[in-house]
């Protein structure tokens, strides 16, 4: 079975108060930078999967929304790589 | 009446909610987060500290421990579940109570102690507090900043649900006594039913004078006197 691979990347909903990505954009506009109008902070996870065909995709939007990301203030979109 | 206080690996300050029972005067036993078994406890309290490390997001692993699962199944058919800072962070990453716990807004760790108001004296845990009584507890956490959706919210306060909100020395309701960011001011919330409650300060580092305050014993006393009245005491 070959191996394939995910990434899932998580990001705070539209609207959730993100002071991480507030704080992250203060400091570019302090080192001078001054065209970044806003910064979301976020994370990523990378797993590779010992299951193929849509079963093993079911599975992963499991493990996507039971713990990856928090579905009361978080989204995440995922992105398969052979 | 007996108590069980959860230890998850990290959480530290299951021992500050032992002694807090024993000062209460009830029974009392920890609860491995490796077992199912609840030991005939009346009481849970998952207590504070930084369970599994706060990896990924405060409480999002020890939601999946052995003994969250009886927990739960506890909770859901009427057991009393009392959770503090990351217990209160445990019980809204497993869906027994709504919302979810956002970084403190100053984004600094906040340890000190609070003022909190009673909002509803009614509960199984606020019994013995009067109306809009104003409480000194402490805070310790870095993710305390509660937030929900509108409509949400406005749920939470027909139903009552929400049980303390941060306030200044006087019971007034502002900015100032906000202590991390939390939407309309909540410190606590209830679930639905009234048998599951979460809340950031710490009752149980707040039972003795001699540790500043001896307010947090209320929200103790509020649960052996309802149970002894047997209030919401109808588990299956």
């Amino acid at each position: 079975m070959s191996n394939k691979k995910a990434t899932v990347f998580v990001r705070l909903k539209d609207g959730v108060l993100d002071p991480q990505g507030i704080t992250i954009q203060k400091a570019i506009l302090n080192m001078g930078y001054d065209q970044v109008a806003s910064v979301r902070s976020g994370r990523f996870f990378e797993l590779e999967i010992n299951a193929e065909g849509e079963q093993g995709d079911k599975k992963i939007e499991e493990i996507c929304s039971k713990l990856l990301s928090n579905p009361v203030i978080e989204n995440y979109t995922l992105e398969y790589e052979k | 009446m007996k108590f069980g206080v959860v230890t998850f690996p990290g959480s530290n300050c299951d021992y500050d909610a032992y002694t807090a029972i024993k000062v209460l005067g009830e029974e009392v036993e920890f609860l491995w987060h490796k077992s199912s078994d609840l030991l005939n406890s009346d009481v849970i309290i998952l207590p504070g500290g930084f369970s599994y490390g706060d990896y990924l997001r405060s409480g999002a692993i020890a939601r999946f421990s052995p003994i969250m699962k009886s927990v739960n199944e506890f909770a859901q058919s009427g057991g009393l579940v009392i959770g503090i800072c990351n217990g209160f962070q445990v019980l809204l990453e497993s869906g027994l109570l709504p919302g979810a716990l956002l970084r403190n807004a100053h984004l600094r760790f906040a340890g000190k102690y609070i003022y909190i108001k009673v909002e509803n004296n009614s509960t199984i845990f606020t019994s013995t507090c009067q109306p809009g009584e104003v409480l000194k507890i402490p805070i310790a956490h870095m993710d305390g900043n509660y937030y929900n959706f509108d409509g949400e919210i406005e749920d939470l306060k027909k139903q009552s649900q929400v049980i303390f909100r941060y306030c200044d020395k006087d019971g007034n309701i502002n900015d100032a006594g906000n202590p991390n960011g939390s939407i309309y001011n909540i410190a606590g919330i209830s679930n639905k039913e009234g048998n599951v409650i979460g809340m950031m300060p710490h009752p149980e580092r707040a039972v003795e004078d001699i540790l500043g305050s001896s307010d947090g014993l209320k929200i103790f006393e509020s649960i052996a006197k309802s149970f002894s009245k047997g209030i919401a005491i109808e588990r299956a």
